[in-house]
């Protein structure tokens, strides 16, 4: 659905050429939700807005839904943009119109006639759950249903791909969920295919299949949600993983503990996918004489299935502690002592 | 009681001279308001970073608008009378002081109109251009309504100075309240005629600050 090739950007400024992405290449699979994570100036909002042709890479190309969007210009370029919906931070409605007049506007951009841009209107208005408020104005509604407004607006000209920059950034922790519940949903109703930057690393993890990490304008990791919070390569997308499963205060409280209970091993585990739902812990304690401390533990859902990591503290025999982490290697859990004891 | 605080006012007259300034004005505003609109958006999408980024049209456009916005204004009716005789065939009566008028508020007007289209969220534009929107259809449909409200009360303060300038030109022929005050009230020392125009000039003013109000009011849903 998308194809980017060797795509370059470079910006010319009044202290020289800035390079904002380099080496970018990248394909995305229709139906898929695709991630980009990064901190700000790491390029993915250059990147986000080459698929629409609102920047054009200095070199390289990119191709959304067959069209050469890179390349083309002027009415043809109009015309690709309205298979292209985008959402932002900030919802970009205008004021001057009613919830109404702002999903119709690309249907009148797109020259649908004033019967079927009503008939439409009325469909997304329901789509995205905003009935009964088709009259207000942008100023009379909630962040969260401006973004409702900002998503049926999207999705007026049915896309084949939905951009959203930062779309849930401006938004409170509750109202973001519902919005990518609200995002999974379209995509699986309408089979659509969502590309998306944040910089948060829970947003990947709720709606996302794939991700791919940005560090000063390049690509740095990419692959399935799952195994990038598996095994995080970079220090960068270690950093974003421990934003969703790691809360700060763990690692004081397992060197508070560390120096309570200076025997002993304390083991982080990982759970992927199925091992998540095994019932390991119970099968160490019948199989080992050790005794397990938890001391703490985050269950998280991917689209892909669950993750999580649970810290425990191993005390006993020596010899034992050692068997009952040669019993979790065997597992399917990946355990980590090195950095703990 | 008119009498007696208004001996030497001649109704009929001040009727006229009021009907003239009214002409003047309002055919001046919508011209105005036209034009300032048209140089405005050039000034607007010539600037940097905007859709017709052009450094020679803005700086020749913006040359032209100080200019003719700093010329004092009784100075510009002097400049222009062979154009207004050209334009008008005549330099004395109501239309003879339009040229005049347009030329002198245009600018200045059209210098608000691209203050009021600079207050526009960036992030508005880039959502159009992002569904596909062509440039006309920006200026249609998201420039104009969304600037609006500051484009009302940007000719609401032109529409005003456009009174004060009738004023200047109805002394020097144009006709109009300023005209009878000066040669009825100040030449033949009528005190009262000259009171009687000003007050009518400070209703006409009024009314037109406060249909400008209501206006910008009602447009705004911000």
């Amino acid at each position: 659905m998308i194809l980017i090739e060797q795509a370059k950007k470079i910006f010319q400024t009044k202290n020289g050429p800035v390079t904002a992405v380099s080496d970018i290449n990248l394909s995305v699979q229709e139906g898929e939700i695709f991630g980009m994570i990064g901190y700000s100036g790491a390029g993915k909002s250059t990147l986000i807005r080459m698929l629409n042709g609102l920047e054009t890479p200095t070199e390289g190309s990119v191709t959304v839904a067959g069209r050469a969007v890179s390349k083309i210009k002027g009415g043809e370029l109009r015309k690709a943009r309205q298979e292209i919906g985008m959402i932002f931070q900030h919802f970009n409605l205008l004021w001057s119109r009613t919830v109404r007049g702002n999903i119709a506007f690309p249907l009148e951009i797109a020259g649908v006639s004033k019967e079927e841009r009503d008939k439409r209107v009325n469909e997304l208005i329901e789509l995205v759950g905003l009935d009964g408020r088709g009259d207000s104005y942008p100023s009379q509604l909630s962040g969260g249903q401006k973004q409702r407004v900002g998503i049926a607006r999207a999705l007026a000209n049915n896309p084949k791909v939905l951009l959203c920059d930062e779309a849930t950034s401006a938004l409170d922790p509750q109202t973001t969920d519902s919005i990518l519940e609200l995002l999974v949903d379209i995509n699986q109703r309408l089979g659509l295919t969502i590309v998306l930057i944040t910089h948060e690393m829970h947003v990947i993890r709720k709606i996302c299949h794939r991700v791919a990490v940005m560090e000063a304008g390049k690509i740095v990791e990419l692959g399935p949600v799952l195994d990038v919070f598996r095994r995080p390569e970079q220090p960068i997308t270690k950093r974003f993983v421990q934003q969703v499963t790691e809360p700060d205060e763990s690692k004081e409280t397992i060197q508070h503990l560390l120096e309570a209970h200076p025997n002993g091993k304390i083991v982080k585990l990982t759970f992927v996918g199925v091992s998540a739902e095994q019932p390991v812990i119970t099968e160490l304690i019948r199989q080992f004489d050790v005794a397990v401390n938890i001391l703490q533990g985050k269950i998280s859902q991917t689209q892909n299935g669950a993750y999580g990591t649970l810290y425990v503290h191993l005390t006993g025999d020596t010899s034992e502690v050692n068997k009952a982490v040669a019993f979790l290697d065997a597992q399917q859990v990946d355990s980590e002592v090195g950095a703990y004891d | 009681m008119t009498e007696q605080w208004f001996p030497n006012v001649d109704w009929e007259k001040m009727w006229e001279a009021t009907v003239q300034t009214l002409y003047m004005t309002s055919i001046s505003v919508i011209i105005t308001f036209i034009l300032g609109i048209l140089l405005g958006l050039l000034l607007f999408l010539t600037s940097k970073g905007q859709l017709w980024e052009n450094k020679a049209v803005y700086g020749v456009t913006a040359i032209i608008v100080n200019v003719f916005r700093s010329i004092p204004f009784i100075i510009l009716i002097v400049l222009l009378i062979p154009f207004t005789k050209a334009v008008v065939g005549t330099i004395i009566g109501e239309n003879a002081a339009l040229p005049a008028l347009i030329i002198g508020a245009a600018p200045f007007y059209a210098r608000m109109v691209e203050i009021a289209l600079r207050e526009i969220d960036k992030g508005v534009i880039e959502a159009a251009r992002a569904m596909g929107a062509s440039t006309g259809t920006i200026i249609r449909k998201v420039l104009l309504p969304e600037s609006m409200p500051a484009l009302v009360s940007g000719i609401t303060v032109t529409a005003i100075a456009l009174v004060g300038y009738t004023a200047m030109a109805g002394v020097i022929g144009a006709g109009g309240l300023g005209n009878l005050a000066y040669l009825d009230g100040f030449q033949r020392s009528r005190n009262d005629v000259t009171m009687m125009a000003t007050i009518i000039i400070l209703i006409i003013v009024f009314i037109i600050q406060f249909i400008g109000d209501t206006a910008t009011r009602k447009l705004d849903k911000r």
